[in-house]
């Protein structure tokens, strides 16, 4: 197992420089002048002085390689530095990564915002599974009973249902007709005692549970297909003429082997479930990465916003690698190929 | 092209009991099954309609979804407006539908780029073994990119250079199109090369191989006839997929521009207006979520009915 999780980890590496590559070149490519936007007042030389500070006249692959330093050892030099209060060489001069807009550290802002995201985001990963694969089994279990029929009907509607328009909905119910939860999350709240405690909950349940649904109908629906198919192979039959127990039969040979197409499955949608959380962290005004993302694009901030891309390439490799090893955890014949 | 798969399917799928009966075409088979699939036929009605109404509507309901007219701006849903207004007093049913038409279009043009270079990576990935290993990495690695936040950066990007040479509203369309298609392809691929892997291996392939037909024509008339099953169901979710993406993109204010009110734009628009004018996003959220429902119907219905266990039923 352990030789197979660091040959999924080795493998990861490539894959995020082609993709740090892919987002320079995209950004290289492209017509659009980074500097557009200083004021026409500023005189040419000026103008030329300032291309040449932010590195913009050097070849893209020189400014690849920059940054990929400034990424790979300036950064977690730094980041060892502040945990361990320690200085390695000279730590003082070291550059890092600097946002146009604001002059400060990229990464520092990330970190920032990064809590609120994860939170959305794995509540909503969370509370999806939990809805979805009991869902999922009892489906196929009494095929085509009312409750099946239900359950396929609203997770189709599930994911027809754009997270925006579900997110609107759910603002237009709940905040402005009922009033019962707030339509925007508040980051400055302070979570120290039980009445903070319900706020904090209050504000995250529509953001949670709105991405919680797309992710819930779609995984519901792949449990039943995955359960259908293993529901009538042989070993079920052998399980049950041995005597093992329904339930057991049920839950542990059946729903093991369902799982391990499900987890392939719920590994490609990783990236459309990032797509979501920008989209839900847009609607609910929380400050969370995918709305810095949203901001530094529409102030062209570059440096900004070629790292936040290669921080959510490095978050979907990281969740499909958790996915690769939950499935060679479930599927043994994986580990050895 | 047609004839051959039905002729090649039907020998190839045909159960063994079925040859003493009467004979019946793969077409009319997958037909009688779509219909057994009440939600495949909702869907399909659904979709007609809202393509009908799409094209013709403009045509026929007399309102100009450009004219600004403040005495009746926010209004709700009336007899006049049947949607409500804007904020400008537009009238929202005429710009729903005229939006449509863009919000469709991009969908199914969207589906069509993602659905050939899906197709065409997997035929080569498929039929030529030495490029099956580096097609399928390229592959992996589409499918682990940060799909939105490179469709954000390419947009903003590209959008300004791409309206000065094409004119807004083409320039615009091309760059959501290709680029929402030049992201969507990679299931397409795997699927249609899991296919042509075991159809390549077929006697009709052999046959014709040793004819000696060129592997041209072996992948034009042989191969691509036989995928097209898995490509039907692709299609289906291409353009749901597709017309979700744009909305998305609109959505996120980084679409269309708002002289061009796709449902994505409304949406985007009427966000502002939600305590004083919820219709105004209601209608083209609703609009957006029956399409992609029931394209999403119609994509089961063609997978059932293309299933030949679910069909010898």
């Amino acid at each position: 197992m352990g030789r197979y999780v660091i040959r999924r980890t080795l493998f990861a590496i490539p894959t995020l420089i082609v993709i740090s590559l892919i987002i320079f070149a995209i950004l290289d490519l492209a017509p659009g002048d980074p500097a557009a936007n200083l004021p026409l007042t500023i005189p040419a030389e000026v103008r030329e002085a300032i291309r040449e500070s932010l590195g913009l006249n050097d070849p893209f692959l020189l400014q690849w390689l920059k940054w990929m330093r400034l990424m790979f050892i300036n950064e977690p030099l730094h980041t060892i530095e502040s945990i361990f209060n320690v200085c390695i060489g000279d730590c003082e001069a070291r550059d890092r990564i600097l946002s146009w807009s604001s002059r400060a550290p990229a990464l520092d802002i990330i970190w920032q915002r990064m809590p609120q995201t994860l939170w959305v985001l794995g509540g909503a990963f969370i509370i999806g599974a939990l809805i979805a694969i009991p869902v999922g089994i009892v489906s196929a279990y009494r095929q085509y009973s009312w409750f099946d029929n239900l359950g396929t009907f609203f997770s189709t509607i599930g994911f027809s249902v754009p997270t925006f328009f579900t997110g609107i909905l759910a603002i237009i119910i709940f905040s402005v007709a009922l009033g019962w939860f707030p339509s925007f999350y508040d980051t400055t709240l302070v979570v120290n005692s039980w009445d903070t405690f319900v706020l904090q909950v209050k504000q995250m349940i529509m953001p949670v549970v709105v991405l919680s649904l797309f992710n819930a109908a779609a995984l519901a629906r792949f449990t039943r297909a995955s359960m259908l198919d293993n529901l009538n192979e042989d070993y079920v039959r052998t399980a049950r003429s041995k005597g093992v127990g329904e339930t057991k039969v049920v839950m542990v040979h059946v729903l093991r082997n369902s799982l391990i197409p499900v987890v392939t499955l719920l590994a490609l949608q990783i990236p459309g479930i990032f797509g979501g959380a920008i989209i839900t962290e847009q609607i609910f005004r929380i400050n969370g990465i995918g709305q810095l993302l949203i901001a530094a694009i529409g102030q062209s901030d570059v440096p900004m916003v070629q790292t936040l891309t290669f921080i959510f390439a490095v978050l979907i490799v990281l969740f499909n690698l958790i996915a690769d090893v939950t499935y060679g955890v479930l599927d043994p014949r994986i580990r050895y190929d | 092209m047609a004839t051959t798969q039905e002729r090649v399917e039907s020998q190839v799928l045909a159960p063994a009991g079925e040859r003493t009966e009467k004979y019946r075409s793969l077409r009319s088979d997958v037909w009688r099954q779509f219909k057994r699939h009440k939600g495949a036929v909702a869907g399909l009605i659904l979709m007609a309609l809202i393509v009908l109404a799409v094209v013709v509507g403009p045509l026929v309901w007399p309102p100009d979804p450009y004219a600004i007219d403040t005495t009746v701006a926010n209004q709700g849903p009336s007899a006049d407006h049947p949607f409500g207004t804007d904020n400008l007093g537009r009238d929202l049913l005429a710009r729903s539908l005229i939006g449509g038409r863009i919000s469709l279009s991009v969908g199914f043009a969207a589906m069509l780029v993602g659905l050939i270079l899906g197709t065409a990576v997997g035929v080569i990935a498929g039929f030529f073994r030495r490029l099956d290993g580096p097609l399928m990495r390229v592959t992996d690695l589409f499918l682990a990119l940060p799909i939105l936040p490179l469709l954000l950066v390419v947009v903003m990007l590209f959008r300004e250079p791409l309206k000065q040479s094409f004119g807004e509203e083409l320039g615009i369309f091309l760059l959501v199109v290709v680029i929402i298609g030049a992201t969507s392809w990679m299931t397409t691929a795997r699927v249609v090369r899991g296919d042509v892997l075991s159809i390549k291996e077929k006697e009709f392939v052999l046959a014709a191989q040793s004819i000696g037909t060129r592997k041209r024509n072996v992948i034009m008339r042989h191969i691509i006839p036989n995928t097209m099953s898995p490509v039907m169901v692709s299609a289906a979710l291409g353009v749901a997929g597709a017309i979700i993406t744009e909305s998305a993109l609109s959505f996120l204010g980084l679409g269309f521009p708002a002289s061009f009110p796709t449902w994505g734009r409304l949406v985007f628009d009427g966000r502002n207006y939600l305590h004083l004018n919820p219709a105004w996003i209601l209608a083209p959220g609703a609009l957006i979520s029956l399409t992609v429902m029931s394209v999403n119907f119609i994509g089961d219905g063609i997978r059932d009915a293309l299933d030949p266990k679910l069909r010898s039923r």
